[in-house]
C-alpha cells in the first residue's frame, strides 16, 4: 500500500477530503460572517442557526410537501434570507446607532431562541435526510474511492463562494454595497436606498447560511444543535482571516477546513483544537488577521 | 471628556450625600435579607443564586467598567469548580485552600486568556475569547482528571479551619454569604480605586487614555485578570455547594448566561447583576420542573433586553424618577 509521511495514503486522502468538505462549510459560513459584518457591522451570531434552518427547511420541506433535495436548494435559502430580512426590518435595524456588542448580543438571543424552539419540537437528536439518488454511490478514482454527494458538496460550495465574490466585486449592486460600507451617508446622498441595502445584505447572507445548511443536511444529520457546534469554530475563521476582505474569507475558510482534517490523520486528540490552536498563534504573529486590514 | 478626566481625579464626587444615604440603607436591608434568608428559602437554591450573583458581578467588572464582553468566563467559573473540585478530593485540601486553588487556576488561564484576547478590540474580543473558551472546553473533555461527561462526583465539603462543618447546611450557606461579601467588598474597592477609574476612562474613551500616556494593553489585562480569579471564586464555590464539577460549567451557554444576568440586571451597576443572577436562577429552577425548553426563554430575555431594556432592572431604577430623586445617576 502506498505510504505518505508513515499513513496509508488512502487514509490521508480520505480525511483530506473531509477536511475539504468542512472547509467548504467554512468558507460558505464565514464568507455570510463577512459580507453582513462589512455592511451591518453587526457579528451575526444567529448564523449557525440560520445554516440549521436550511437544513431543517430542506427536511420538511421533503417530510410535509414531498419537495426534493433540488427544489429545496432553492427554496430553503429563499424561506431562511426573507426570515432574516423581517428579523433585519423590524428589529436588528434599530441596533446600528448602538455599540456593535449590541448586535452580537440580540443575535446570541436569537439564535438561543431559534435553537430551542427546534429542540422543543424535534428534540436534540439528529434526523437523517438521503442523499439525492442523482448523487448517490460513489467513484472509484484508482487511488482512492469518492463518494459523489462529497464532490458535488466541494464543487458547488466553491461556485457559490466564487459567485458571490463576483457578486460583490464586478456587479452594480455589489459596487452600491462596497460603497456603502465605506461611506453609508455619502452613499445614501447619492440617492441609493441604503436601509434596502442593510435588508438584502442581511437577507442575503441568511440565505447563503441556509444554502450551506441544505448542502450540509445529507452529510451530518439534521440536528437543532448543528449550528451552535459549527458557528464558535466559523468565529475562530474569522479571526485568523479578517474581515476584511472576501476573498480572504473564503480562502482562510478552506484552508483551515484541511488543517483539521490532516490533523485528524497526525494526532487525531487535537483535531477538535487546531483551528484555535492556529487562531491563537495567527494573533501572536499577525493581530489584525492574515487577510485583515483593521487595526 | 473634561467631566471624565474630573472623575477620574476625584473618585468621590460621582455620587450625591443622598445617594450615598440611601445607597447605605439599601445595603443594610440586603444584608439582613441574606442573613434570614435560609429561615425563608431553601439553602441549596440560596447558595446556588450567591455563587452566580458574584460570578456575574465579577462578569460586568470586565464589560460594566471596562468596556471589554467577554464571551469566554464560563472557562474560568467551570475551570475553577474543576480544580477546587480536584483538589479537595484527590488531594485532600480543606475547602478554603481548595477555593483558592480554583482562583489561581482561574486567574492563570485569564491571564493566557487575557493576552491573546487583548490582542483585538470589540468584536473581535469577544469572537476570540468564545474561541479559547471553545478550546478549553475540549480540553476539559477530553483531559483525565476532568473525567470526561462523568464530571468529578461526590466532591466532599469538608470542614472549613478545621473545626466548621460544613456539610451542615446553615453552616454552608454563611461560608457562601461570607465569601460572596469578601468578593463583593473586593470588587467595589476595585472599580472605587484609582485603578479603576482609569479602567473605566479606557471603557469611555481608549485612544485618549492611550495618549494621556497610560499603557492600556496592561490595565486591560489586570481587569481581565481580576476579573477571571473572582469568577473563579464564584466556581470554587459552586463546586463545593453541590459537590460536583461538570461540562455545564465551561460550555459555552455559561458564557451567555452570565452575559444575560449583567444585562438583565444592569450593565456598569454595582449590585444589578445580582439581581439579574437572582432572576435568571429563580426562573431556569421554575422552568426545570416544565417541559418548557430555558433556552427559549433565555433568547427571548436576551433579545427584548438589547432591543429596548438596555439599561437593565437597575439601571432603569437609576434612571427612573423615584432612582433620580433618591440622588442617583445612570450614565451611559
Amino acid at each position: 500500500m502506498t505510504m505518505i509521511f508513515g499513513i496509508p495514503l488512502q487514509a490521508f486522502l480520505g480525511q483530506l477530503l473531509i477536511g475539504l468538505i468542512n472547509g467548504s462549510f467554512y468558507a460558505l459560513l464565514s464568507l455570510g460572517l463577512a459580507v453582513i459584518f462589512g455592511l451591518l457591522r453587526v457579528i451575526n451570531f444567529a448564523h449557525g442557526a440560520q445554516y440549521m434552518l436550511g437544513a431543517f427547511a430542506a427536511m420538511l420541506m421533503l417530510e410535509y410537501f414531498g419537495i426534493n433535495y433540488w427544489v429545496a436548494l432553492v427554496l430553503g435559502p429563499i424561506v431562511v434570507g426573507l426570515f432574516g430580512a423581517v428579523i433585519e426590518r423590524t428589529m436588528l435595524s434599530r441596533l446600528y446607532d448602538l455599540d456593535p456588542l449590541y448586535g452580537l448580543l440580540f443575535t446570541f438571543g436569537l439564535a438561543l431562541t431559534i435553537e430551542g424552539t427546534f429542540r422543543y419540537l424535534y428534540g436534540a437528536a439528529g434526523q437523517p435526510y438521503s442523499v439525492p439518488a442523482q448523487l448517490a454511490g460513489g467513484t472509484n478514482l484508482g487511488f482512492m474511492f469518492l463518494p459523489i454527494y462529497r464532490g458535488w458538496v466541494v464543487v458547488v460550495s466553491l461556485v457559490a463562494c466564487i459567485g458571490t465574490w463576483l457578486l460583490i466585486e464586478k456587479t452594480k449592486l455589489g459596487a452600491y454595497l462596497r460603497a456603502a460600507t465605506e461611506n453609508p451617508v455619502l452613499v445614501q446622498a447619492f440617492g441609493v436606498n441604503v436601509p434596502v441595502l442593510l435588508t438584502l445584505t442581511y437577507g442575503l447572507g441568511a440565505a447563503l447560511a441556509a444554502f450551506a445548511g441544505v448542502l450540509a443536511a445529507p452529510i451530518y444529520q439534521v440536528s437543532p444543535l448543528m449550528g451552535s457546534n459549527i458557528i464558535i469554530v466559523v468565529f475562530a475563521v474569522v479571526v485568523v482571516g479578517g474581515m476584511g476582505s472576501i476573498m480572504g474569507a473564503i480562502v482562510t475558510g478552506y484552508m483551515l477546513g484541511i488543517a483539521e482534517g490532516l490533523t485528524k490523520v497526525f494526532y487525531p486528540e487535537a483535531s477538535n483544537i487546531v483551528i484555535f490552536v492556529i487562531m491563537a498563534i495567527v494573533l501572536l504573529l499577525r493581530p489584525a488577521g492574515l487577510f485583515g486590514r483593521d487595526a | 471628556m473634561s467631566e471624565m478626566t474630573q472623575t477620574a481625579a476625584k473618585p468621590h464626587i460621582e455620587r450625591s450625600a443622598t445617594a450615598s444615604r440611601t445607597y447605605t440603607i439599601f445595603v443594610i436591608i440586603g444584608l439582613a435579607a441574606l442573613i434570614l434568608a435560609p429561615m425563608f428559602f431553601y439553602p441549596i437554591f440560596l447558595m446556588k443564586l450567591l455563587c452566580f450573583a458574584l460570578f456575574a458581578c465579577a462578569f460586568n467588572l470586565l464589560l460594566g467598567y471596562t468596556g471589554l464582553l467577554s464571551f469566554g468566563h464560563a472557562t474560568f467559573f467551570g475551570g475553577a469548580a474543576y480544580f477546587t473540585a480536584h483538589v479537595v478530593k484527590e488531594w485532600g485540601f480543606p475547602p478554603e485552600l481548595g477555593i483558592l486553588t480554583g482562583v489561581v487556576g482561574a486567574a492563570l488561564l485569564g491571564l493566557v486568556m487575557g493576552f491573546f484576547a487583548i490582542r483585538r478590540q470589540g468584536i473581535y474580543f469577544a469572537m476570540i475569547t468564545l474561541a479559547l473558551s471553545q478550546m478549553f472546553f475540549f480540553f476539559c473533555l477530553q483531559a483525565e482528571f476532568t473525567q470526561g461527561e462523568d464530571g468529578i462526583q461526590s466532591v466532599p465539603r469538608g470542614h472549613l479551619f478545621g473545626f466548621i462543618d460544613l456539610n451542615i447546611s446553615t453552616n454552608m450557606y454563611y461560608f457562601v454569604l461570607a465569601v460572596f461579601l469578601i468578593g463583593m467588598v473586593i470588587i467595589w474597592r476595585f472599580i472605587n480605586s484609582p485603578f479603576g477609574m482609569i479602567l473605566r476612562s479606557i471603557r469611555e474613551n481608549e485612544p485618549r487614555a492611550i495618549s494621556l500616556g497610560y499603557s492600556v494593553a496592561r490595565y486591560k489585562l489586570g481587569a481581565f485578570v481580576m476579573s477571571a480569579a473572582l469568577a473563579g471564586l464564584a466556581g470554587g464555590l459552586k463546586a463545593l455547594v453541590f459537590q460536583f464539577a461538570t461540562l455545564t460549567d465551561v460550555a459555552w451557554q455559561m458564557s451567555g448566561e452570565v452575559i444575560l444576568m449583567t444585562l438583565l440586571g444592569g450593565i456598569g451597576t454595582l449590585i444589578g447583576p445580582i439581581f439579574g443572577a437572582g432572576l435568571v436562577v429563580t426562573l431556569q429552577n421554575y422552568l426545570a420542573t416544565s417541559q418548557f425548553p430555558v433556552t427559549i426563554v433565555t433568547g427571548v430575555i436576551f433579545m427584548v433586553c438589547v432591543l429596548i431594556f438596555r439599561r437593565g432592572i437597575i439601571g432603569e431604577f437609576y434612571a427612573s424618577r423615584l432612582g433620580r430623586k433618591l440622588g442617583f445617576e445612570h450614565r451611559r
